[in-house]
């Protein structure tokens, strides 16, 4: 009786063992489902490079390469600012902030982890954007540059704490070494320790990267959504996640357009599928 | 009456041979000792006879082990392992009570009558040597009795499931010699009701309480005799060479 | 002429700070901002009544009552899947193909961008299996999503039982099952709670799965039944910053504070289990 109750359970054991599998592939089936049927109005060529994002014109014209245009500005321009801040920080935390301080700073890097992206997007309209028209006299500060600013910063946790692990899992005696030849701490750091960490650190950027890609209602809120190839950092741009964020809404179900913001979806789950699976082959050669 | 016979057994761990061509036998209401170095296979003989090797899956067997005339790998593995205990090298007690330590092989059986329990629970730690020490302290944690305290505790526990055979798996290594003296004390009181099989670093030790004593090296059985032939006149010099502390 | 070691150790330990603090300042400056503007705006009415005005007055009751429901609802399903996921990894698979595969696609579910799952959510479980938006499908797609989380924590929790304990225990004749409920389980609880409970924070501050799943844009009344559409803190506070103008700006930072204080609650009271956990090793 006990040994067919046990059975049974460990059964269970395995099918869930199996649900993280299962969604993966259901998620991607049911993207597919509602996203390919777009290409039968229009050609996935013209779909990825099309210049023109109006999905409820007569006829739709639905090429995302402004979409496209307006991730890739806002996700380079916060590339930029947030790995060397978040790389610099992983290493203070890592090898230089004593004890103490190291615990508070991680904490700091913990909560900022925690902040509801909806409440970041909040904060960054009623400080960040005045700011950014301000500064350079724009018309409005709903800015590509704002974006990435606000997006720097929801990738900074990813990149401190993974970037701090690969830096912590450097051995000991790699250290030592450079010591025991009269280097300096940094240029033990420098030649030393980002180096050997340097596959960790790769990783960590692209998980932060990937963040970036897929974050939605920040970007929403403060990029201004303007679905145009943009010309400058300093222009109000659209995300592919803030245009399915913002549209489905209104889509019909069924209809041209829901079907387009479903390929947008099939996109950003190729993408953020290639970025985790390199980011782990990358966190996998370090051991 | 023999307990265990063990039929040229090889052990592999990955590619690697862990013990090459060991046959014996244990007769009921021994106490035998395994000696040897470190590596030399001794623990990986140990764990053979409960079956608890078969948790790792890089260890691979080959040969035979007859546990009362039965091959082990055809009893139920749950049946065996209460039939078989074990008292392993550290005082390994779970992180529950003292009582509940002892009542945890019962429970598992799913006895669920109160008053047996609680009998079988001071049965046990009597026969440990330990009733007296812990009897008004049931109910604390296992972890606040010392480590002498907590591996009599541990020996109590394989007790409370009533074995025939307990394995000892170096069960004094962790502990001072005053502990170690009770816990010799109680296996050789132990001797007249269960057959023990006793791997063990101190050579001493088995002086001091093995009827027969096996001598193990780079995984081969190279001696097995009575504890006094091998301590005295060995036949093999490697044995006579680890006694007298040549190496190991 | 030769750079002095020691000058450009100082500067870059400078910079590095800098690096540092233009991270942790800002972010405490975000958290002082909200609480100095949002705390006047929260009072027993603010937290009981329901939005009027075109929620541009009253309070934010409803939202409060429907992040409880998607956030409840997330755990009931995810948390059971989680950690017996969680079981099958640590005590079950064996180093091999498969295992490798679900630990990929344990990687991959955590990395899939939340509107995607928004979408996915609304495909299957609002379109296909007909929920509509409603409470069902919203905790349903929010539950999917911190599956990652639950399991991963889990995992770890499980793993760090020492074996030996495993071993004993079956040494004294417990099954496997028996092994896994009666001694790994208890022994992982903490640490499985610490992943549970920031999943939970994880799903009350998402805002993009639910925004076709559940949520509803003014709907000052209670839900009643889980195929109702609820409303939500975290699209609520989306909708009020951005899609109400007018909206007194007392009542924007009092949402943002509410939202920020559940989840960070709920990051505290993880941060506190996990450092009770490492003090209290009993082994």
């Amino acid at each position: 009786m006990r040994k067919i109750k046990e059975l049974i359970i460990e059964k269970l054991i395995l099918l869930c063992g199996l649900a993280a599998i299962f969604f993966v592939v259901l998620i991607f089936l049911f993207l597919l489902k509602e996203g390919l049927a777009v290409f039968k109005m229009v050609s996935p060529s013209d779909f990825m490079f099309g210049k023109s994002w109006y999905p409820i014109s007569e006829p739709p014209k639905l090429g995302i390469l402004p979409l496209i245009m307006g991730s890739l500005v806002v996700t380079f321009g916060a590339a930029v600012i947030s790995i060397p801040i978040g790389v610099g920080c992983a290493v203070y935390i890592a090898e230089i902030a004593p004890g103490k301080i190291k615990e508070v700073l991680k904490a700091g890097i913990e909560l900022l982890a925690a902040i509801p992206s909806v409440v970041l997007g909040f904060i960054g309209m009623v400080t960040l954007v005045p700011l950014v028209k301000n500064v350079w006299h724009l018309p409005t500060g709903l800015t590509a540059l704002s974006g990435s600013i606000m997006l720097a910063f929801m990738a900074m946790p990813t990149i401190v704490s993974i970037a701090e692990d690969a830096l912590y899992s450097v051995p000991k005696n790699y250290k030592e070494g450079a010591f025991a030849l009269g280097a300096t701490h940094w240029q033990t750091i420098w030649r030393v320790l980002l180096p050997a960490a340097s596959s960790g650190i790769l990783a960590a950027v692209m998980l932060g990267i990937g963040r970036v890609i897929g974050e939605t209602m920040a970007v929403m809120m403060i990029t201004g959504n303007a679905a145009v190839i943009p010309q400058s950092i300093l222009v109000p741009v659209r995300t592919l996640t803030a245009t399915v964020a913002a549209e489905m809404g209104e889509a019909v179900v069924g209809s041209e357009h829901y079907f387009a913001l479903f390929a947008i979806g099939i996109v950003l789950f190729i993408i953020s599928f290639i970025i985790n699976v390199t980011a782990d082959l990358f966190l996998h050669r370090k051991q | 009456m023999v307990k265990f016979v063990v039929r040229d057994l090889n052990i592999r761990f990955k590619s690697v041979p862990a013990l090459k061509g060991v046959s014996l036998e244990v007769k009921a209401h021994e106490i035998l000792s395994a000696i040897g170095p470190s590596n030399s296979g001794k623990t990986t003989f140990l764990r053979t006879l409960n079956q608890l090797n078969a948790l790792n899956p890089h260890l691979t067997m080959t040969g035979s082990v007859l546990f009362e005339g039965q091959d082990i790998l055809k009893i139920d593995v749950e049946l065996l392992r209460r039939k078989v205990g074990m008292v392993f090298a550290l005082p390994l007690p779970l992180p529950l009570s003292i009582f509940e330590n002892v009542a945890y092989g019962i429970r598992m059986q799913e006895i669920k009558d109160k008053k047996k329990l609680t009998d079988s629970v001071e049965e046990a730690l009597k026969e440990a040597h330990i009733w007296d020490e812990v009897k008004d302290r049931l109910s604390e944690s296992a972890f606040k009795l010392s480590g002498g305290q907590q591996q009599r505790l541990c020996i109590a526990r394989t007790l409370a499931v009533k074995p025939d055979v307990i394995l000892f798996d170096e069960p004094c290594s962790g502990l001072d010699p005053i502990s170690t003296a009770r816990v010799e004390e109680t296996m050789l009181k132990l001797k007249e009701k269960y057959t023990i099989v006793l791997v063990t670093n101190n050579v001493k030790q088995a002086a001091r309480v093995g009827d027969r004593t096996a001598f193990f090296l780079g995984g081969e059985l190279i001696e097995l005799d009575n504890t006094h032939k091998i301590f005295t006149t060995p036949s093999d010099k490697r044995t006579n060479d680890y006694i007298i502390g040549k190496f190991g | 002429m030769k750079r002095n070691p020691h000058l450009t150790q100082k500067i870059a330990f400078f910079l590095l700070l800098m690096a540092t603090l233009l991270i942790v300042v800002p972010v405490g400056l975000i958290v002082v901002i909200i609480i100095q503007k949002g705390l006047p705006a929260i009072n027993w009415q603010f937290l009981t009544d329901i939005p009027r005005q075109g929620m541009r007055a009253g309070g934010i009751f409803p939202a409060i009552v429907g992040t409880a429901y998607l956030v409840g609802g997330a755990i009931v399903f995810a948390l059971p899947i989680g950690v017996l996921a969680a079981i099958y990894l640590s005590e079950y698979s064996k180093e091999n193909v498969l295992s490798r595969i679900i630990k990929l696609a344990i990687i991959n579910l955590s990395g899939v961008p939340s509107v995607v799952y928004g979408l996915f959510g609304l495909a299957l479980f609002v379109v296909f299996f007909k929920f509509g938006a409603s409470i069902l499908s919203g905790a349903l797609t929010l539950g999917i999503m911190i599956l990652p989380i639950i399991i991963t924590s889990s995992r770890e929790a499980l793993e760090s039982v020492p074996d030996s304990f495993r071993e004993v225990s079956l040494s004294l004749g417990a099954s496997k099952w028996q092994t896994i409920r009666n001694i790994v389980l208890p022994n992982a609880i903490p640490g499985i709670l610490t992943g549970t409970i920031l999943g939970l924070g994880r799903a009350a501050g998402e805002t993009a799965p639910i925004l076709f799943t559940v949520a509803a844009f003014y709907l000052p009344q209670l839900p009643e039944s889980i195929f109702d559409q609820a409303m939500a803190l975290p699209y609520h506070l989306y909708v009020i910053s951005t899609q109400v103008p007018n909206v007194d700006e007392k009542i924007r930072y009092g949402t943002a504070l509410v939202l920020l204080l559940l989840v960070l609650f709920m990051n505290l009271v993880a941060i506190i289990i996990r450092s009770k956990l490492r003090k209290n090793k009993k082994w």
